[in-house]
């Protein structure tokens, strides 16, 4: 196995892409380590991505905020300005793991490693975010709801890497929210997870929304029937629930040890309310 | 804080008092040695073959390409392992350990050890593991209680007929045993009751979930003699054990426990430590054997799970006329689940004119089952405190009145047989009546639930010395480990025995050729019989310098007394000098005779049963089940706390485990047999921020046995718990709780009338 940490991401990107076995891109490490000391994977190239000065930074873009893919949780949670336009985002960002892990793990890895139940995407997804991806061929952009393929697997073709995530600027009374629900307090792996991202007019009534479960499917799944019962509405008990309701028919969850589907599909409905009214909360201020 | 003693009416200057224990400084600095911290010249690193299969015949076991291996120095299989003679001071059958060690023949759950090998690295030990090629023909495997006594299960051992049978059984199956305890006519009691409680109850297994996985280094000698130094409850049993296993003589094989994180009943037998010792005997190097996390969930020693059905009747007066339980306990793939102790632990609370409870001994495709905390008890509890609960709410009496009322007290007759000397168990059943969270409101969604536990305490072999230092200090050795803070606690006793400060008192724990034999720590034991021990071998030394004292003095050895921390003349007639300290004497001591110590062999008996009561408050999130414990207190009788802090400690932790295994913590195995959750993020034990501060009181009732009138702490607050927090839930949901873990699946299908 051999380890390299280089200083570009051309460098990175050839060198994944001239390796012809198996590769692992390390940026905080948090899964690929695990994995690594689990025997699921056994990697012959690491690419280290962390010592890319470029990817480190969180930047202001047209309003927005580009997040470079070396960036930790707790550099996302220390950023005032990303914090106030995207709580949802960060919080969702903040709760995994626990400290020590939040000073390695990325938002990056999180969607990279693509699992279904990772805890940025579904607020990724409800925010929005647009992944920037560069390759052998060049570079992409890939909206964060169309990243993930299947369970453990990603879009990225061979030598392609994450670079950075993009979240939009926000208009005024917007804002967004999520929620995980766990049998624990922390340090623990979403059962259901629900990010909402909501727009509101003056007056109070919600322009525009975007709802992203977690956990309660093949892959993290962007919801816009769930979103369009909330458009146009308030956010009375009514609209909730027909929220809830659309949210519970997009699950298409299996039994495992972490919940039962009725369990999953039940909690996913009660996530959904409250998530929608935490976010309508925090965009009316 | 000076106490006033009820036993001997004395004041007592060190017991009850908090002092830092001798280990702290260590421990929190890093310096402590644990089990894979130790390092020796040439040492190789092991790593074992597990079976991936729950019930497979081994139909042969390749080695070849594993041996051929740069850097592999030696690969084990059954074959190398052979009983002898020994091992009979253990409670196991050796035959079960050791195949349960290695598997020969057949593996007979997911992470049964088939094979293991040594190598320069721990890397190369991986890779070779990957070259050992094992054939197997996997059988049809059981891994639940119900389906491995039904008719059509597959056999695990084709010679096992349940025992204890009249008439003997003709087939084999999966029940190893029947046993049954009691006494009165419970059909008569039933016919005299009012209310009639009978359901079956449902408990999973839980693992004791310590922190430091099982390690040990083993460095056989080409003289035939050998060394372990590993983390152990017991490092008697593990000399014996390994002795066994290897076909050794016992006094050939010297046993070094290490300090240990957490152990909980976990390490009270043998895994990886004959693993290691073999392979060292193979190629003559040390050999270092660690487990991974995954491997201690699958191949150590979890509980037993259960199944329980329970029938208790009482009058409209509030008294039980009959209590009856069958309960079904599988110990994993061996016979020896502890369904002894769960049935004698059923009604133990109880003075009771009808009682009986019937207990089966399960084997299905699970690995063995190991001792974890007042083994049996919890889960016999949970079904017994829940019909109490629910008889109290049906006859409309205050549930903790309902248990004064038939609470066991001094000359009640127990259901398993003996008398009771003075108990406590009613003193903290009042204590928790007048407790400010007993009479505390509840909140919306919140349920409280009180249940009551009980551990017998163990005694039984052990040995202290104690050596008088030139400097006026002294030295206890002991010979169980501690896991609990014990060697403050042994500090304690030894200072007031002696009359001298604490911090002149130092404790270790010696490995088994520096002390006579000790029994494991276990059955809350340790504080109890090495504190016994510890009293009478520091008053050993007392005799020694009490008859020096005489020598200097030029009186009879009997006209001299001991009282704090001095030797004096015992009255007027015996002559007129002045005390004598500790230190002077020992200062002396090369020139009145040589070193001066103490010591204590013995059997230690008189233990005092401990008995704790419980109340939990919980609170439920209705739309997803998530249950929040909000107000937690336990109250238990200890006899004497020795060291107050760590006997709180001891009610905190067995709360927090029970909290753990009540709500989330279970084995689940899949379809295949094969254990899905071997890991803490799916094993889920609590984190600080799942459980609140857990209140404590301690109650002391003496035991009268004992030189300070201490009882065994350590097991009964985990008897409790799942009865507690089961009402508790039970009251917040408006349904009974019958199935551990009362996970957020089960409390929401509970919510919803599932
Ligand atoms: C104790 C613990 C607790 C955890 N708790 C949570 C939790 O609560 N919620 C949760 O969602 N997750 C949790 N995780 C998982 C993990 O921490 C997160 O998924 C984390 O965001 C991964 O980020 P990372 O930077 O560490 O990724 P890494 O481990 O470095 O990488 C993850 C995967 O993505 C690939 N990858 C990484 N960066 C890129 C890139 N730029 N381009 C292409 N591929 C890339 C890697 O090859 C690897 O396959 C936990 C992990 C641990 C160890």
């Amino acid at each position: 196995m051999r380890y390299l940490a280089p200083a570009s991401v051309d460098e990175a990107v050839s060198a994944l892409a001239a390796e012809p076995g198996k590769t692992g891109i390390l940026a905080g490490g948090t899964d690929l380590l695990v994995q690594m000391k689990t025997g699921l994977i056994e990697p012959d190239l690491i690419v280290d991505i962390k010592k890319i000065n470029d990817l480190n930074a969180i930047r202001r873009e047209n309003g927005g905020f580009r997040i470079g893919a070396g960036v930790s949780g707790a550099q996302m949670g220390e950023h005032a300005e990303l914090a106030r336009a995207w709580p949802g985002v960060v919080e969702s960002v903040n709760l995994i793991g626990s400290t020590q892990i939040q000073g390695r793990a990325t938002a990056a890895g999180n969607l990279c490693n693509a699992s279904p139940a990772a805890d940025s995407v579904p607020a990724l997804i409800a925010a929005s975010a647009v992944a920037s991806v560069a390759g052998p061929g060049g570079t992409r952009e890939i909206a964060v709801e169309d990243f993930i393929a299947a369970p453990g697997q990603s879009v990225l073709e061979k030598g392609e890497i994450v670079v950075s995530l993009f979240l939009p600027s926000r208009p005024e009374h917007a804002s967004d929210a999520y929620e995980r629900f766990i049998p624990r307090t922390e340090m623990d792996i979403a059962v259901v997870g629900v990010g909402i991202s909501v727009d509101t007019s003056a007056e109070g009534e919600v322009k525009n929304a975007r709802v992203g479960i977690g956990a309660v499917a093949p892959t993290p799944l962007l919801v816009n029937e769930a979103a369009d019962a909330i458009v146009g509405t308030k956010l009375d008990e009514e609209a909730l629930e027909r929220c809830a309701s659309a949210a519970m028919a997009a699950c298409s969850p299996i039994n495992d040890k972490r919940g039962t589907i009725d369990f999953r599909i039940k909690v996913a409905g009660a996530l959904a309310k409250r998530v929608a009214k935490r976010a309508y909360c925090r965009a009316r201020g | 804080m000076n106490k006033i003693d009820d036993i001997s009416g004395t004041e007592y200057k060190y017991v009850g008092t908090r002092p830092v224990r001798p280990d702290g400084v260590d421990k929190v600095t890093g310096k402590a040695q644990f089990g894979a911290d130790l390092y020796a010249p040439g040492m190789l690193f092991a790593k074992i073959l597990r079976s991936p299969h729950a019930h497979a015949r081994i139909l042969s076991v390749n080695t070849d390409k594993a041996e051929a291996l740069d850097g592999v120095k030696a690969v084990l299989t059954y074959a190398d392992l052979e009983l002898g003679d020994g091992g009979h001071d253990l409670e196991d059958d050796m035959n079960h350990v050791l195949e349960n060690v290695m598997a020969r023949g057949k593996a007979l759950y997911d992470g049964h050890a088939v094979a293991a090998v040594a190598a320069n690295s721990a890397s190369i030990a991986k890779r070779a593991l990957k070259l050992i090629d094992v054939e197997y023909e996997v059988l049809p495997h059981v891994t639940d209680i119900e389906k491995a006594i039904a008719p059509d299960a597959p056999i695990i051992h084709e010679d096992m007929y349940t025992q204890d049978m009249d008439p003997k059984p003709e087939k084999p199956s999966n029940v190893a045993r029947r046993m049954e305890i009691g006494h009165g006519d419970i059909e008569a009691g039933f016919e005299k009751a009012d209310f009639i409680f009978e359901r079956r109850f449902r408990t999973e297994a839980a693992h004791q979930g310590y922190i430091e996985p099982h390690a040990c280094l083993a460095n056989y000698r080409s003289d035939g003699h050998a060394e372990i130094w590993c983390c152990t409850q017991g490092h008697f049993m593990v000399r014996s054990a390994c002795a066994a296993l290897l076909g050794m003589d016992l006094s050939k094989l010297r046993v070094t426990a290490s300090e240990i994180g957490g152990g909980f009943g976990g390490k009270t037998t043998v895994f990886i430590e004959p693993v290691a010792l073999a392979l060292s005997r193979k190629c003559g190097r040390p050999v270092k054997l660690v487990m991974d996390r995954d491997e201690v969930f699958r191949a150590s020693g979890p509980t037993p799970s259960s199944v329980i059905d329970v029938k208790i009747g009482a009058n409209k007066e509030g008294v039980i006329t009959a209590g009856f339980a069958e309960l079904w306990f599988q110990g994993g793939a061996f016979p020896g689940s502890v369904i002894d102790l769960g049935a004698m632990c059923s009604f133990a609370c109880y003075n009771l004119e009808n009682v009986k409870a019937i207990g089966w001994d399960v084997v299905v495709n699970r690995p063995k089952s190991a001792a974890y905390r007042a083994p049996g008890a919890p889960m016999a509890a949970f079904a017994v405190e829940s019909a109490l609960d629910d008889l109290a709410d049906r006859i409309g009496i205050d549930p903790i009145d309902f248990r004064l009322k038939n609470a066991a007290e001094e000359g009640t007759i127990a259901s398993f047989g003996p008398k009771f000397r003075r108990i406590g168990l009613k003193e903290t059943l009042e204590a928790a009546k007048a407790s400010d969270h007993y009479n505390s409101q509840l909140g919306p969604n919140q349920g409280r639930g009180v249940a009551s536990g009980f551990w017998f305490n163990f005694g039984g072999t052990t040995s202290a010395s104690i050596k008088i230092e030139l400097d006026g200090t002294a030295v206890v050795t002991v010979g169980t480990p501690d896991i609990g803070g014990s060697r403050a606690s042994m500090c304690q006793m030894a200072a007031e025995t002696l009359g001298i400060p604490y911090e002149d008192v130092r404790c270790i724990v010696a490995d088994t050729s520096s002390l006579p034999y000790s029994a494991t720590t276990e059955g809350s034991r340790t504080t109890h019989s090495s504190g016994m021990a510890t009293v009478y071998a520091a008053q050993n030394a007392i005799g020694v310098m009490c008859s020096r004292a005489a020598m200097i003095w030029g009186i009879p050895e009997d006209a001299v007394d001991w009282k704090d921390g001095h030797a004096r003349p015992s009255g007027a007639n015996a002559g007129d000098f002045e005390p004598m300290s500790l230190a002077e004497i020992a200062k002396k001591a090369h020139e009145t005779g040589g070193p001066i110590a103490g010591h204590c062999e013995f059997e230690a008996g008189k233990v005092g049963q401990s008995f704790g009561t419980h109340i939990a408050d919980a609170e439920i999130d209705p739309e997803t089940g998530f249950t929040k414990i909000v107000r937690y207190t336990v109250i238990q009788d200890a006899g004497r706390a020795i060291h107050p802090s760590y006997v709180e400690g001891q009610y905190q932790g067995g709360a927090v485990q029970g909290i753990g295994w009540a709500l989330n913590e279970e084995y689940i195995y899949g379809e295949d047999g094969r254990l899905q959750n071997a890991g803490f993020l799916d094993y889920r034990m609590p984190v600080c921020s799942d459980v609140p501060m857990i209140e404590t009181e301690i109650v002391e009732v003496p035991n009268t046995g004992h030189p300070f009138g201490v009882r065994g702490v350590g097991e009964t607050p985990i008897a409790p718990p799942l009865g507690a927090i089961g009402n508790a839930l039970s009251h917040a949901i408006g349904r009974r709780m019958d199935t551990i873990p009362m996970s957020p699946p089960r409390v929401l299908e509970a919510v919803n009338g599932g």
